[in-house]
């Protein structure tokens, strides 16, 4: 009798990468649930139509390219890039606003590359800074936390929100500046100053009302994701790092040309968002630990440089796209050193005998 | 405690240890008939010194190492030798080669062995002679032949002995169990290898963590012996402690350098079977005719180790374990993580089977279609060489072999980590181990065609030296008539005009007169053409029955001068219907 035929290792571990994927959602959880809780159920809309409309897209390519579309549907990548995308959306983005994102993620970013795990570029990023460039005035409102609520107003429900995101019907409680657009448009009070007047700030703690909880929140669920070893702690905390190592530098005791604290650019933005859901994306940052170090640092410099001095008030979808180009030049000098080599190679070196 | 390092990497499959370890080591009723591979180690096969019809007894030498790099086998058993003859493998690639094939005759008596009281005596020539003939060969999976290694080149010195009781794969407790029922023996063969190789300053018996058993037998028989040197190091378990360079890392600290052997760094790593095998060779004179081998999987009714005679097969070896067919999802020998799939049980136990594993279908199922890598990284923080699998995978499904070497494939020791841990289910091993061949294989093509560059420029070289001197003659022979030339003129001159022949218009002539004769009469030529078919399509029959005798490599060849007499054939009729449409047209 022939037994079946195949080459070791026999043994594996259980979970498959669907699993791993349904873990980053998972994780995103306590940042969704923040975000719904201070602005309203936007995002908790914005995700659930992005993560749809994403998972559609990719099944219509996948069908187009006559894959076996619930083979890479269950893989749960779409879903993510969609969940992802939904995260960094203004809450209640207008539908079709969405739909062009899911379109550039998926089908530009992702499947015109060849597919999960063939794209140079993080496909959600790929989407907001599309959206960005196409939709400025719907991509730069923001809705009021519920801190910032006048007496007798209520934060928008859910009715009116599908009402702007499908009819453009427009919201009341909309429109709020976000803590890094005060700062942005700030250069002449002091750092204390604008905590103590500006509304985002005084009803708020360290970064702006329900921002800075927000960040906490995607903080909490990427910690859980490293304790579960889904990524390793090099990029996100190299980008922290030297997002607060510039932002010390910068910070200017507070005066009126300050760039903010550390602390204020920790929490606020998509900051916690980008580091944990983002930078961590595998298939588009650096390959090696040293390389994704590299790599994250080099993301939070890019950060603060243009959130400081750039035309955007938050930077993290530029800062990952530029370094998702750098991603293989960085490959190309960080390769670990291998056991039994004295020192690691470069890319493409030849090993003198 | 000693110190101990980490290794890079590494992952936790669930050990499944228990399953074998319930029952006391057993042993079997012999097989009616024990299949020895003459090749059964790293090196070169040995060569057969019995022949078909001959008796033999137990642990008489039947085949004999060829050369340094091969080992002695012995008969396992007493009985006849039934055949010399290509069998199954247990090998990967399934193929089959020679083996002495022994009909037990049931009594097992032995040969005249040649015991030693007093080994401590003797030299270092004796005692390696004695390892060496004995036929051990690497009982931890890898079959080198121990002998090499307890004898380093004389300048390197080595301080340290490591004897790997490690047994980091999932299932496998043969070494465990060896450790367990014979510890005394493991003590024992340890110093002999000590005395080997001039008393190394440590001697280390490494064990993982989950074997207390094992360490505790094996520090019992330590704390029996007066002034031991011996030393029991244990270490967390993590799967691939147990591989020779990952051992010597854990233990001293120390890396093999790529390319190099662990006797560079100063260290002898044996495993603990290899060990017990030379101290009964060197003080019984029992060559290496058995081993302890784990039997386990679900697919089994009864799991345990047993001491089992080197050629059994292991069809015979499952009957006794209660084996059902119908539930084993495959047939492994070896362990889950580096073990490899059998394609039938017709294939016997060799020196380096330490696992028959037969797991049932729940058990290990088969793997799902593997998805698109997505970059995690997983692998890369598995692996214990420090490499990136990925990126090995990348290229590897690329072709890229230059990129290939500069990310060290060739430092991958096939632990199959990566593999474990890939949540895409990538099987990266099986794309390492492909892109090894074709590297060799490049390497091979390389250097043949290295070797007929250099013969074709070594020919050019002479074509144009010949060129040359023939030039260099040409030129003077010019000299010479010219000189001759002038001579004649002078003498012309001074004789008068003489009249002046057209020689051209003759030489023309000439060549008309020439091809004329050269018109041959269409008759000639049809035969001519004629003869040159019938003398093409013999030489083809020819080269077809050739074709079909030859095998392997030849048979190619063979067959590419089939073509080109096919080639021929066709020509030669080509021009013959030519011939005749011209004719007749
Ligand atoms: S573990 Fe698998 S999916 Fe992850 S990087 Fe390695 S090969 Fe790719
Ligand atoms: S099989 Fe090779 S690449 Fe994979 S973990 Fe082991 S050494 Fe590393």
């Amino acid at each position: 009798m022939a037994f079946m035929q195949m080459t070791s290792p026999h043994a594996h571990r259980p979970g498959n990468t669907g699993h791993v994927m349904k873990l980053v959602i998972l994780a995103t959880l306590p940042g969704l649930i923040t975000l719904s809780y201070f602005f309203g159920p936007g995002t908790l809309i914005n995700v659930f139509t992005a993560g749809i409309m994403a998972m559609a897209c990719e099944a219509l390519v996948l069908k187009l390219r006559q894959r076996p579309v619930m083979f890479y549907i269950n893989d749960y990548s779409a879903l993510v890039t969609g969940v992802l995308l939904g995260l960094a959306l203004p809450p209640y983005t207008p539908w079709w606003v969405i739909a062009v994102g899911c379109v550039s993620a998926i089908v530009l970013a992702k499947q015109l590359y060849g597919g999960m795990g063939y794209n140079p570029f993080n496909p959600a990023m790929v989407g907001y800074v599309i959206l960005l460039i196409s939709f400025p005035v719907e991509m730069t409102q923001w809705a009021m936390p519920r801190t910032l609520l006048a007496e007798g107003q209520a934060l928008t429900g859910p009715i009116d929100g599908l009402a702007k995101m499908w009819f453009a019907t427009p919201l009341d409680a909309y429109t709020g500046a976000t803590p890094l657009d005060v700062f942005k448009q700030n250069n002449s009070q002091l750092v204390q100053h604008l905590y103590d007047t500006q509304a985002v700030f005084s009803t708020g703690r360290w970064a702006g009302a329900g921002w800075e909880w927000a960040n906490i929140g995607f903080l909490m669920g990427g910690c859980f994701l490293l304790y579960k070893k889904v990524f390793t702690w090099h990029a996100p905390v190299s980008m922290l790092i030297s997002l607060s190592l510039m932002a010390a530098m910068f910070n200017d005791g507070g005066s009126s040309n300050s760039g903010g604290s550390p602390l204020f650019h920790l929490l606020s933005g998509a900051t916690m968002l980008g580091a944990f859901f983002i930078v961590t994306d595998p298939v588009s940052s650096a390959t090696s630990n040293k390389g994704r170090m590299i790599y994250g640092a080099a993301i939070g410099i890019l950060i603060y440089l243009i959130r400081t001095w750039g035309n955007y008030p938050d930077a993290v979808a530029f800062a990952v796209l530029l370094l998702n180009f750098a991603a293989p030049f960085i490959d190309y000098y960080t390769l670990p050193r291998t056991y039994g080599h004295n020192k690691a190679r470069r890319g493409t070196e030849k090993e003198a005998e | 405690m000693r110190k101990v390092w980490d290794i890079h990497g590494g992952v936790h499959p669930p050990e499944n240890k228990q399953q074998s370890m319930q029952q006391a080591l057993a042993s079997l009723p012999l097989a009616p008939e024990l299949v020895l591979p003459l090749n059964q180690h790293i090196g070169k096969p040995a060569i057969a010194i019995v022949a078909e019809g001959d008796t033999v007894l137990k642990g008489q030498l039947i085949a004999k190492a060829d050369g340094p790099i091969s080992a002695n086998i012995h008969a396992p058993t007493s009985g006849t030798v039934s055949g010399i003859e290509d069998r199954t493998l247990p090998h990967p690639s399934g193929g089959s080669g020679p083996c002495i094939v022994i009909s037990s005759d049931g009594k097992d008596t032995w040969a005249e062995l040649d015991a030693c009281e007093n080994y401590q005596t003797l030299d270092h020539n004796t005692l390696l002679e004695k390892i060496r003939s004995a036929g051990i060969a690497g009982m931890g999976g890898a079959g080198f032949p121990a002998a090499i290694k307890l004898n380093p080149r004389g300048n390197l010195k080595i301080d340290t002995l490591i004897l790997n009781g490690t047994e980091c794969e999932p299932y496998i407790t043969a070494d465990d169990t060896l450790m367990q029922t014979r510890a005394q023996e493991v003590v024992a063969g340890a110093q002999i290898l000590a005395q080997l190789l001039g008393n190394p300053k440590s001697i280390l018996i490494g064990i993982e963590d989950n074997k207390p058993e094992a360490i505790r037998s094996i520090s019992k028989a330590l704390s029996e012996v007066e002034n031991n040197p011996i030393e029991v190091v244990s270490f967390p378990t993590k799967y691939p402690s147990g591989g020779e360079k990952q051992l010597i890392q854990i233990l001293t600290g120390r890396e093999v350098p790529a390319g190099k052997l662990p006797a560079d760094v100063g260290v002898v790593c044996q495993n603990v079977g290899s060990t017990v095998a030379a101290y009964r060779a060197v003080r019984f004179g029992e060559p290496l005719i058995s081993r302890i081998t784990t039997v386990v999987g679900e697919a089994l009714e009864i799991q345990r180790n047993i001491e089992v005679p080197i050629g059994t097969p292991i069809g015979y070896i499952l009957e006794q374990h209660g084996f059902t067919a119908a539930n084993v999802s495959r047939l492994i020998m070896g362990g889950p993580m580096m073990g490899f799939a059998l394609n039938t049980a017709d294939v016997p136990v060799i020196k380096t089977t330490n696992c028959i594993l037969a797991p049932s279908r729940a058990e290990m199922p088969a793997p799902p279609p593997a998805q698109a890598c997505i970059r995690c990284g997983m692998c890369a923080e598995a692996c214990p060489a420090s490499l990136l699998p990925q990126q090995l995978f990348w290229y590897s499904m690329a072709e890229d072999l230059d990129k290939l070497e500069a990310h060290n494939i060739a430092d991958c020791i096939e632990c199959g980590a990566c593999s474990y841990v890939c949540p895409s289910n990538i099987p990266l091993v099986q794309f390492y181990r492909a892109s090894k061949g074709a590297m060799k294989q490049h390497a091979i093509d390389k250097e043949k065609s290295d070797r007929s560059r250099a013969r074709f420029e070594f020919r050019q070289q002479r074509i144009e030296k010949a060129e040359v001197e023939k030039e260099a003659k040409r030129a003077a022979r010019k000299v010479a008539a010219e000189a001759a030339k002038a001579k004649l003129a002078a003498k012309q001159a001074s004789e008068g005009d003489s009249p002046k022949t057209d020689d051209t218009a003759d030489v023309v002539a000439a060549a008309i007169a020439k091809a004329k004769t050269q018109d041959i009469s269409p008759e000639v030529q049809l035969a001519k053409l004629e003869r040159a078919l019938s003398s093409a399509s013999s030489r083809l029959d020819r080269t077809l029955a050739r074709a079909e005798e030859a095998e392997g490599e030849k048979k190619d060849a063979i067959l590419a001068r089939v073509k080109d007499a096919e080639l021929k054939v066709s020509d030669a009729k080509n021009k013959l219907a030519e011939f005749q449409a011209r004719e007749n047209g």
